[in-house]
């Protein structure tokens, strides 16, 4: 283990070198890689490092890329990729495969704006307009939990009751382009924690046919399979956690991080690096006596139903925070976390920092202020926070 | 002219155990892609081979799961990306030191049109893959819409007057990213197709492999007819059967007799072609106009 200063692009690119280079005893490693803004610095980084038994494809589109980890996936090797924003947008086709195809890849994703207009900062819209496809989504909030997430990520992907592909979130620029210390396994160390994959339902020599025709009834048991692959995930990624902490004495994060909720009234829950400044403020909140509390949500999906109804089981006044939004309804967030308010809680849905505009703590303190004092809820508020 | 020795598809000492496409299929009769995976077979032989199929009448081919119709590993691929997908499976053999070889087999709509970026990328990275376009010039999977693959004057169901424009070069189109081995072949002559898909199984890098594929129920002719009419469209020039290497050297490999009665017969028994869709002078000019490139190209040459 050492330490590093690493921006997370490059946390992510390291960690899925170590990951590469700890299959290659196994059917190696590889993926297919295009740039985009501000995903870049991850797939540069990657192409220049060696590896033993791995490939990596510089290939003419985003849609191509996940098609090369597709086809290297089910030829047995570990796979990665990263993209991000109209990017994931243009991939979205081949998104869907994947997960279908039932392959573990794993995808470092930038959070940035979909245009037009163009605009390459932050945003969680992209990712989360991929909700459905059947990949494991989680969102981080700093670089040590991106390089945690992504090592987390092979382990369950790859795990047999699992056989699902992950795809690890960071923010535009806030954490993609920001340097960290971040703590760095060795490759031995990285190796104890990954086991070499062996995927049962690689190509061989057996003349089968993957992916297809289906009729009816053969699709309806296809998704019940996958989502109770879905299911199993809590308690891989609970196996894992416990392991990852023995082997490297930092525990990765829960699906759903509570701050100061045991005795909140109010609580906020928000996603990503958003969570980081909403703790800054309830800590501030709670020195003023005000009974407030923060809640992120790490793993979007498989969504943490049961671990949302218990953090916010106290909750009276419930801000759902927001960095994205569906047109015509409101934050995803919001639609997807109300449902497990409390009976009776005010839940109140607030849209900032759209486009990468900086959310300070300052916008989190007029949110507080308009929930605390709110006799009614009112329709999804789009904020608009400085520039 | 070359006429076939074999008069057809005969089986021979040169058949697969299990045949790339193996009977009991649901695909048509008369279907040109049927014929051509038995010619591909026999070119494989017993090798090894993993199969990319997009998402063209080529995967329905497969059946429904948990069947497959094919012989041979096969992974139905989305449209666009059967180059894609068969890129990370031929890097995966090539980094195991495996001698599997890989083949994209993608009808005209996968390759001349959605599949184009990805085929070119493919080709231009040279990597090591055999791509055969089965070529029944419309998308037959939804029933005969127009492709760019689609000749001058074709009615589909999306050109209900017959098409405006002549078809791709496809086979220029390849040769020129400057791969191995792109060619054409002519399922009428069988020895020539045979000879082709053997030698491009095995060669490492790029491979192209155009194959004009009759489809009775686009080309709305007799399934029995299908290899006359290829004949026919190679007699008279309308077809050219060639082999580009490298980019650069160029054999014709089938003479064509130039027959004008060759080609009126070609159009006459399809129905899709019109007589007043049908500008016989404009088709000609355009023949020879091709075939005095091809000349140059070729510097004359023609394969003994």
């Amino acid at each position: 283990m050492s330490t590093e200063f690493l921006s997370a692009n490059h946390a992510a690119a390291v960690a899925a070198t170590l990951a590469g280079r700890a299959n290659r005893r196994g059917r190696g490693f590889g993926g297919g890689v295009y740039p985009i803004t501000p995903q870049t610095e991850c797939i540069e980084y990657l192409c220049g490092q060696e590896f033993d038994k791995g490939e990596i494809v510089r290939v003419e589109s985003e849609h191509s890329a996940m098609g090369v980890c597709i086809g290297m996936s089910l030829a047995g090797a570990r796979t990665f990729t990263a993209s991000s924003s109209n990017g994931l947008a243009y991939m979205a086709e081949n998104v869907f495969a994947a997960a279908l195809y039932r392959l573990p890849i794993v995808m470092m994703a930038v959070n940035r704006t979909i245009g037009p207009p163009w605009n390459i900062w932050v945003d969680h819209g992209d990712t989360l307009a991929l909700r459905d496809s059947g990949w494991l989504q989680f969102y981080c909030e700093n670089n040590q939990e991106v390089f945690d997430t992504m090592l987390m990520a092979w382990r369950v992907a790859e795990d047999r009751r699992v056989l699902l592909p992950v795809m690890v979130c960071q923010d535009a620029f806030v954490l993609s382009h920001t340097m960290m210390q971040t703590e760095v396994p060795t490759l031995a160390e990285v190796e104890r924690f990954l086991p070499v994959l062996d995927l049962p339902h690689r190509l061989t020599e057996a003349p089968v046919t993957v992916g297809g025709l289906d009729f009816p009834h053969e699709t309806e048991a296809h998704r019940r399979q996958h989502a109770a692959a879905m299911t199993r995930v809590p308690e891989v990624w609970r196996e894992a956690q416990a392991e990852f902490s023995h082997l490297f004495g930092r525990r990765p994060a829960d699906p759903v991080e509570c701050h100061r909720t045991d005795d909140a009234e109010t609580i906020l829950v928000a996603m990503a690096t958003t969570s980081s400044t909403v703790r800054t403020v309830v800590d501030a909140a709670r020195a003023r006596g005000q009974k407030v509390g923060a809640v992120r949500v790490h793993r979007f999906r498989p969504f943490p139903e049961q671990e949302l109804r218990g953090a916010l089981a106290g909750g009276r006044r419930i801000g759902i925070l927001d960095r994205d939004i569906s047109l015509g309804h409101g934050g995803i967030l919001w639609s997807e976390v109300r449902g497990t308010a409390p009976p009776g809680a005010l839940v109140q849905n607030y849209i900032l920092g759209l486009g990468g505009g900086d959310i300070r703590p300052a916008d989190i303190e007029d949110i507080l202020a308009d929930l605390v004092q709110r006799r009614e809820v009112g329709e999804p508020r789009i904020m608009e926070v400085a520039s | 002219m070359n006429e076939p020795a074999l008069q057809g598809i005969a089986h021979s000492c040169l058949d697969r155990k299990d045949p790339l496409l193996r009977p009991g299929n649901t695909n048509c009769g008369g279907c040109g892609m049927s014929i051509a995976l038995n010619m591909l077979s026999r070119g494989i032989g017993d090798r090894r081979v993993q199969l990319s199929i997009p998402a063209c009448c080529g995967i329905v081919t497969a059946g429904p799961f948990p069947c497959s119709a094919y012989g041979a590993p096969v992974v139905a691929a989305t449209f666009a990306s059967a180059a894609a997908f068969a890129t990370g499976m031929a890097r995966a053999a090539r980094m195991n030191g495996e001698p599997t070889r890989v083949i994209c087999f993608a009808g005209d709509g996968g390759t001349y049109d959605i599949g184009m970026a990805t085929l070119s990328a493919a080709a231009e990275r040279n990597e090591d893959l055999l791509y055969v376009c089965y070529d029944n010039e419309i998308y037959g999977n939804t029933g005969g819409q127009r492709s760019s693959a689609t000749p001058l004057g074709a009615r589909t169901s999306t050109t209900p007057h017959g098409k405006e424009q002549p078809k791709k070069d496809i086979v220029a189109i390849m040769a020129a990213h400057g791969i191995p081995y792109a060619a054409s072949i002519s399922l009428a002559h069988p020895e020539d197709a045979y000879t082709k898909f053997k030698e491009a199984v095995g060669l490492p890098g790029f491979r192209f492999i155009h194959v004009l594929a009759p489809c009775p129920t686009g080309w709305k002719s007799e399934p029995a007819a299908g290899i006359d009419l290829i004949r026919l469209a190679v007699r008279s020039g309308l077809f050219p059967v060639r082999t580009v290497r490298d980019g650069h050297f160029a054999t014709i490999d089938v003479e064509p007799d130039f027959d004008q009665d060759a080609l009126a017969d070609y159009f006459a028994r399809q129905r899709r072609f019109r007589k007043e869709d049908v500008d016989l002078p404009r088709i000609l000019e355009a023949i020879r106009q091709n075939w005095e490139r091809l000349r140059r190209l070729s510097a004359g040459g023609v394969r003994a």
